[in-house]
C-alpha cells in the first residue's frame, strides 16, 4: 500500500533495502560494516536486527565481496552488496568487468547475475584523491552492467528497488554528501518501476542542460540564474545512465539546439563526451557549440580551497549556459 | 664523545616520542573539532609505541609506507610537525601543499613514502621499494604498515608472497588494534593470530606487544637487520589499541563494556610512566618529556596556522611530467 513518509536520502535507501528484504526472500545485504554497525553512513541501520543472517559484515575483501555476490546471484540469490567508496572498486574491478558482465552473455542467457552493488562517490570537502573520484564512465564502458545515480530521496528509494528487481548486475552510485540532507516526502510501498527513465527537473525552451549525480543540484541553481536573465533552460537529470534515455535527450536537444552537459567526473572519457557524440551522430544541427562542464583532467587535491578551484560550481554551469544561449 | 645512553635515558626519549605523537594527534583533533581542519581524520592515539619503536631502527635510505592513520609514523620518521599540521590545514607550507590532506600525504625527503587511503594499497609499493633497492645498490629495507583489517585484502597477500618468493627486504608491520573501522577483526577471521599467516608464505611471523616502544624497537630491529642481510620479509603483528574512534565522530558502539577503562591502563604512555616511576626516575624528568613535546607541537601549530592557505595557481601542475 503506497504511503508518503518524510525521509532523508539515506533513510530512503534504507527503506528500499528493508522492503526488498521483506518482499524477496532471495535478497542478501552485505559488505564492510554493513551488518551490525548498520553501514558507515547508516544506510543499512536496523536491517541486521530485523533480518538476521541475510544482512552481514564482511572482511575488507572487495574481490570476495563482489565475486561472491556474482556467484550467489548465479545460484538464485539476489545480493545487494556495498562498496563503501567507488574508489575501492578499483581493487576488485575484475569481478565486475570480467565476471559479472559476462555471465549472461557468454552463457547465452542460461546463467544470470541479478546483483546490485551500492556505492557512493564524489568530492566532499577535505576528501583526498583516493576518496573523491567519480567513476561512472568505467561502468558505462562495460556493456552488461546497468548504472544509476540517484540524487533525490525518492530516487534513492525507487532506483535501488528497481535495481534489486532487475535481472542484471546494477551499480547504484549514491553520494555521501546527500545521505544526511533534509528530509523529503518519499512515496514508499508502491509498485516497483522497471529500470530506466529520466527526470525533467525544469522544462525549458532555450537550451538543454543534461546532468547526473549530485552536481545536478548546481545545474538547477544555474538554470534559475539563467531564468532571471530571461533564458529558459530545460534541465534533464538522467539518474539512469544505463539504460540512457537517448530518445528523450536527443528530442530535447533537437528542439532547443543548444546543449550543456555537466558531470563531476573528469572531462576526458567522461560520459558527457558520449552525449555530445550521439547528438552529432544524430545529425542535430546546433545553434552554438555544445559545452561540457566537468572536473578538468586532474587528480583531486584534498584541501577544500584547492578542490573548489577545480570542481565546477553553479557559477561555472551558468557561464556555460550563457555561452550556449548567447552564441549563434 | 657522547656518553652511551642509559636504559632510563632511552625510556625518557621514548616517552618524549610518544608524547610528541599524542600531542600532535590531540592538536589535530582540536583543530578538526573546531572546523579548522576539514574532512575525515584518523588518529593513532594509543598506538604511538609502534612508530616510536620502529622508526628508531630505520636508516635514512629505508622506505616507509603507512596508512591514513599515519600522522604518528610521519612524525616519528622525522617529518616536521609544522609540515604535517600545515598539510592538514590546507596551507601552502604543508608537506604536499594541501594536496594530500590528513589521509594521503607523503614526505620522501624524510623517508616517509606516504600514507595510503586504500586499505592494503601500500603493501605492493613497499615490495617495489625493496625491489628497487636490490638494483640501486642501497640495500634499502621497506617497512610497510597496515592494520589488522588489511590482512584480508588481496594486495597484502600478494605482496607477502611476492616479497617472500624473491627474498625481498620488506618488514610488514600489522598494527592489530582489534578493529577494522567498526567491525572487530575476531569476527572476520577464523584464526585471529594474524602473524601465523607468515608460516604459509614461508616467512618469519611474530605477534608482539605493540604498546611498548622497547619491544617494538627490539623486534623490528631484528626484522630489519635480517631483511637487510638477505633473510627476506618478516611479518610482525603489533598488538595495540586505539583509544579514540576510527574517525572523528565515530560513536564507538562496538566497544565492549569497560573496554576504554581497561585500555587506559595498558596504553603506551601510562605504561612507560609507570615503568619510569618503578625505576625511580625523577618526576621532573618525566614531566620534562611531556613539556618538551608540548613546546614543540605548540610551536608547530603556531607556525602552521601562520602560513597562507595553499594557493590555487599551481593546482593544475604535476599531473604529468
Ligand atoms: C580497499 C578499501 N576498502 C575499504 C576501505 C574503507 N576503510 C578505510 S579504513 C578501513 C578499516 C581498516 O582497518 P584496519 O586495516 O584494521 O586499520 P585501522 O583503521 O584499524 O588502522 C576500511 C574498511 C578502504 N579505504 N579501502
Ligand atoms: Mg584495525
Amino acid at each position: 500500500m503506497p504511503e508518503t513518509r518524510k525521509l532523508s536520502y539515506g533513510e530512503a535507501a534504507n527503506a528500499a533495502l528493508r522492503r526488498a528484504l521483506d518482499d524477496w526472500p532471495e535478497v542478501l545485504v552485505y559488505g564492510e560494516d554493513v551488518g551490525v554497525p548498520g553501514g558507515v553512513f547508516g544506510v543499512s541501520k536496523g536491517l541486521r536486527k530485523q533480518f538476521g543472517d541475510r544482512v552481514f559484515d564482511t572482511p575488507i575483501s572487495e574481490s570476495a565481496i563482489l565475486g561472491s555476490a556474482v556467484g550467489a546471484a548465479m545460484f538464485g540469490r539476489r545480493p545487494v552488496v556495498e562498496i563503501m567508496w567507488t574508489d575501492f572498486f578499483l581493487v576488485a574491478l575484475d569481478q565486475v568487468v570480467n565476471q559479472a558482465a559476462n555471465v549472461r552473455y557468454v552463457s547465452e542467457g542460461r546463467l544470470t547475475a541479478p546483483l546490485t552493488i551500492r556505492t557512493q562517490q564524489g568530492t566532499a570537502p577535505g576528501s583526498c584523491a583516493q576518496h573523491s573520484q567519480s567513476l561512472e564512465a568505467f561502468f558505462l564502458h562495460t556493456p552488461g552492467i546497468r548504472v544509476c545515480m540517484p540524487v533525490t530521496a525518492q530516487d534513492a528509494h525507487d532506483l535501488l528497488l528497481s535495481s534489486i528487481a532487475c535481472d542484471d548486475p546494477v551499480v547504484v552510485i549514491e553520494n555521501r554528501t546527500l545521505y544526511h540532507g533534509g528530509k523529503q516526502e518519499v512515496s514508499v510501498g508502491g509498485p516497483v518501476a522497471p529500470i530506466g527513465g529520466l527526470r525533467v527537473r525544469r522544462p525549458g525552451t532555450t537550451a538543454t542542460a543534461v546532468t547526473w549525480g549530485s552536481i545536478s543540484q548546481q545545474v538547477l541553481v544555474a538554470a534559475e540564474t539563467l531564468a532571471s536573465e530571461d533564458h529558459d533552460v530545460e534541465v534533464l537529470e538522467t539518474p539512469w545512465l544505463d539504460p540512457f534515455p537517448w530518445d528523450e535527450v536527443l528530442a530535447s536537444v533537437a528542439r532547443t539546439r543548444r546543449l550543456v552537459v555537466t558531470h563531476e567526473a573528469n572531462r576526458t572519457g567522461g560520459f558527457g563526451a558520449e552525449v555530445l557524440a550521439r547528438v552529432a551522430e544524430a545529425g542535430i544541427e546546433l545553434a552554438a557549440p555544445p559545452v561540457r562542464v566537468a572536473v578538468p583532467d586532474l587528480r583531486l587535491p584534498a584541501a577544500p580551497g584547492l578542490a573548489a578551484a577545480v570542481v565546477p560550481a553553479a557559477g561555472d554551469v551558468a557561464d556555460a549556459l550563457r555561452r550556449v544561449t548567447t552564441t549563434g | 664523545m657522547t656518553e652511551p645512553e642509559t636504559a632510563t635515558d632511552t625510556m625518557l626519549r621514548d616517552l618524549r616520542g610518544l608524547w610528541r605523537i599524542r600531542l600532535l594527534e590531540e592538536k589535530i583533533r582540536d583543530l578538526r573539532l573546531n572546523g579548522d581542519i576539514v574532512g575525515s581524520v584518523h588518529l593513532c592515539i594509543g598506538q604511538e609505541a609502534g612508530p616510536v619503536g620502529a622508526c628508531s631502527v630505520l636508516e635514512p635510505a629505508d622506505a616507509l609506507f603507512a596508512t591514513y592513520r599515519g600522522h604518528g609514523w610521519a612524525l616519528a620518521r622525522g617529518v616536521p610537525a609544522a609540515g604535517i599540521l600545515a598539510e592538514l590545514l590546507g596551507r601552502s607550507t604543508g608537506v604536499n601543499g594541501g594536496r594530500g590532506g590528513s589521509a594521503h600525504f607523503s614526505a620522501p625527503e624524510h623517508g616517509f613514502h606516504g600514507e595510503n587511503s586504500i586499505v592494503g594499497g601500500g603493501a605492493p609499493l613497499a615490495v617495489g621499494a625493496a625491489l628497487a633497492g636490490r638494483f640501486d645498490g642501497t640495500g634499502r629495507v621497506a617497512l610497510c604498515v597496515f592494520g589488522d583489517g588489511a590482512m584480508n585484502q588481496g594486495s597484502v597477500h600478494e605482496s607477502m608472497n611476492f616479497a617472500a618468493a624473491f627474498d625481498l627486504p620488506v618488514v610488514f608491520v600489522c598494527e592489530n588494534n582489534e578493529y577494522s573501522e567498526l567491525t572487530p577483526i575476531r569476527d572476520m577471521v577464523r584464526n585471529d593470530v594474524l602473524a601465523e599467516r607468515a608460516r604459509a608464505y614461508g616467512i618469519l611471523g611474530e605477534r608482539i606487544d605493540g604498546n611498548d616502544p622497547a619491544v617494538v624497537r627490539d623486534r623490528v630491529g631484528d626484522a630489519v637487520q635480517s631483511a637487510r642481510e638477505g633473510g627476506g620479509p618478516v611479518l610482525l603483528e603489533l598488538m595495540t589499541a586505539r583509544l579514540v574512534g576510527h574517525y572523528i565522530g565515530d560513536a564507538e558502539q562496538y566497544r565492549r563494556p569497560g573496554e576504554l577503562e581497561r585500555l587506559a591502563e595498558t596504553e603506551p604512555i601510562a605504561r612507560l610512566r609507570r615503568a619510569l616511576r618503578s625505576a625511580s626516575v625523577d618526576e621532573t624528568a618525566i614531566a620534562a618529556a611531556h613539556a618538551e613535546a608540548a613546546r614543540e607541537i605548540e610551536a608547530a601549530a603556531q607556525e602552521a596556522a601562520a602560513a597562507p592557505p595553499a594557493g590555487t595557481d599551481a593546482v593544475r601542475r604535476h599531473v604529468h611530467a
